[in-house]
């Protein structure tokens, strides 16, 4: 981007965001904002676009545009079993305990494309879960639950996600779990079989049933301090009582209002849990 | 605690640790100006680098934490798999989105942030290291008229990341780690 171009990009954006809002009913407003203006600058390198009118033109003209749009701003990079040893945390300090429940409701909020979701479900599986959870996995952006729900990820992440279930504690051979196919592997859809895919934008839309766990890793850090706010009450209104929230290594409660309600389960892993 | 207008971003990868180590290590513990370090590590690397600079320099070492502020007498240390951006009102944001130059957390990232927010008020040191990040950060930094520092090459540990710079920016001060050193004491 040309230099002289700059000092108008971030108000250009600004108004973006504000329309966006208006047409599509996607708010932007709450997101940090140094994180979305690099991944527009990013999106419009990729597109070919010389400035944020030209963008602007495109997303009101093409709704496909727009998804395709939605899903470069909002982050959907993700791994299964990131940070194993939180997997190996919930599998000791948290699935024991929902273990004595007659069924199991848990909420994965910004699923994206699903790899977290399967490495959960796997989880639940070895631990005998599974056939009594049910798993609602929502996330703003329709078409990454849509590859989340077909579940089929790149053979070239494999040996780092096999590594990764390993390291999480993975009790079986990790290559039983999916299929092969053409540079592609496809995971065992019973794992998703007591999924419910959903789209719920976490800066909007309210709390929209009852959970035991909610997990919600690396989706906070986008949210300005306003935005981070309104979600852990949404949170909290979400989860039983002694239910669980599980975050992403760099994301803490301590900073929210609802911190005082919640004991820590596991500091480094920020597990915690809502008291009685 | 006063804010500071200006900020110093330093990269590096092989051989960054202990060229940044000697540079930092005789800055008073009130010095000024908040210092962002950004490491290539590996991923999922669970060291103990705030310490390590906690107990090898005055300064107060810390890995960043979102929405944390950037404050004097601080040395900001980039979380491994973690980018770091600064926002306008001098607070961090993670983002865990793609790789860039093959790593998370990038010094172009870093660089590119803080010259946005802090434009020619921004100190740009890239030091010894074996990739191509951070010289496109250099550049960014230079085009807002911020100051940009490379390496000696002669001296890095490895020559690739400072050459690299030197290739993007020809007219970036080139120094030796005393001499940056000497150049950050300068700025008290």
């Amino acid at each position: 981007m040309k230099l002289e171009n700059e000092a108008h990009f971030e108000q250009e954006v600004e108004a973006l965001i504000q329309d966006i809002h208006t047409q599509y009913g996607y708010d932007f407003g709450g997101y940090a904002r140094a994180s979305v203006y690099r991944r527009i600058k990013r999106f419009l390198g990729q597109k070919g676009l010389a400035s944020v009118e030209e963008l602007r033109g495109a997303l009101f003209a093409n709704s496909y545009f727009f998804e395709n749009f939605l899903q470069e701003v909002t982050v959907n990079v993700t791994e299964m079993f990131r940070d194993p040893a939180f997997f190996l945390s919930l599998r000791a300090n948290v699935l024991p305990i929902l273990s004595t429940y007659p069924y199991i409701k848990i909420w994965d909020a910004g699923c994206s494309t699903g790899e977290e979701l399967f490495s959960l479900a796997i989880l639940l599986e070895e631990e005998g879960l599974l056939g009594r959870t049910k798993i609602y996995a929502t996330d703003i952006n329709q078409k990454v639950l849509k590859q989340a729900k077909e579940g089929i990820f790149s053979v070239s992440n494999m040996a780092s996600y096999t590594a990764g279930y390993y390291a999480a504690g993975g009790k079986r051979e990790f290559s039983g779990y999916y299929r092969s196919n053409y540079g592609n592997v496809k995971f065992d859809s019973s794992l998703v079989k007591n999924v419910v895919f959903y789209p719920h934008n976490l800066a909007t839309d309210s709390s929209f049933n009852e959970f035991h766990l909610i997990l919600c890793r690396n989706v906070l850090i986008y949210f300005n301090r306003e935005l981070q706010e309104r979600v852990y009450r949404l949170f909290d209104e979400s989860l039983v009582s002694l239910g669980y929230l599980a975050l992403g290594k760099k994301e803490t409660l301590a900073m929210s209002s609802i911190s005082t309600s919640y004991n820590i389960v596991d500091k480094s892993n920020r597990i915690y849990r809502k008291a009685s | 605690m006063i804010k500071s207008s200006k900020i110093v971003v330093m990269g590096g990868s092989w051989g960054g640790l202990q060229a940044s180590l000697s540079v930092l290590k005789e800055l008073p513990a009130t010095y000024p100006i908040p210092i962002v370090l950004v490491l290539h590590r590996l991923r999922n690397f669970e060291g103990s680098l705030p310490e390590l600079y906690d107990s090898k320099t005055l300064l107060k070492a810390v890995e960043v934490d979102e929405k944390e502020e950037a404050l004097p007498g601080h040395v900001y240390l980039a979380p491994s798999n973690y980018h770091v951006l600064l926002e306008k009102d001098q607070t961090f944001s993670l983002d865990d989105s793609e790789l860039e130059n093959y790593s998370r957390p990038a010094i172009d990232v870093t660089f590119t942030s803080a010259a946005d927010v802090y434009g020619s008020n921004t100190i740009g040191i890239l030091l010894s290291g074996a990739s191509r990040d951070g010289s496109a950060g250099l550049k960014y930094i230079s085009d807002r008229g911020g100051t940009v520092v490379v390496q000696d090459p002669a001296e890095a540990e490895l020559d690739t990341m400072p050459l690299a710079a030197i290739d993007q920016v020809p007219d970036g001060e080139i120094m030796n780690l005393e001499q940056i050193q000497a150049y950050l004491l300068s700025l008290t």
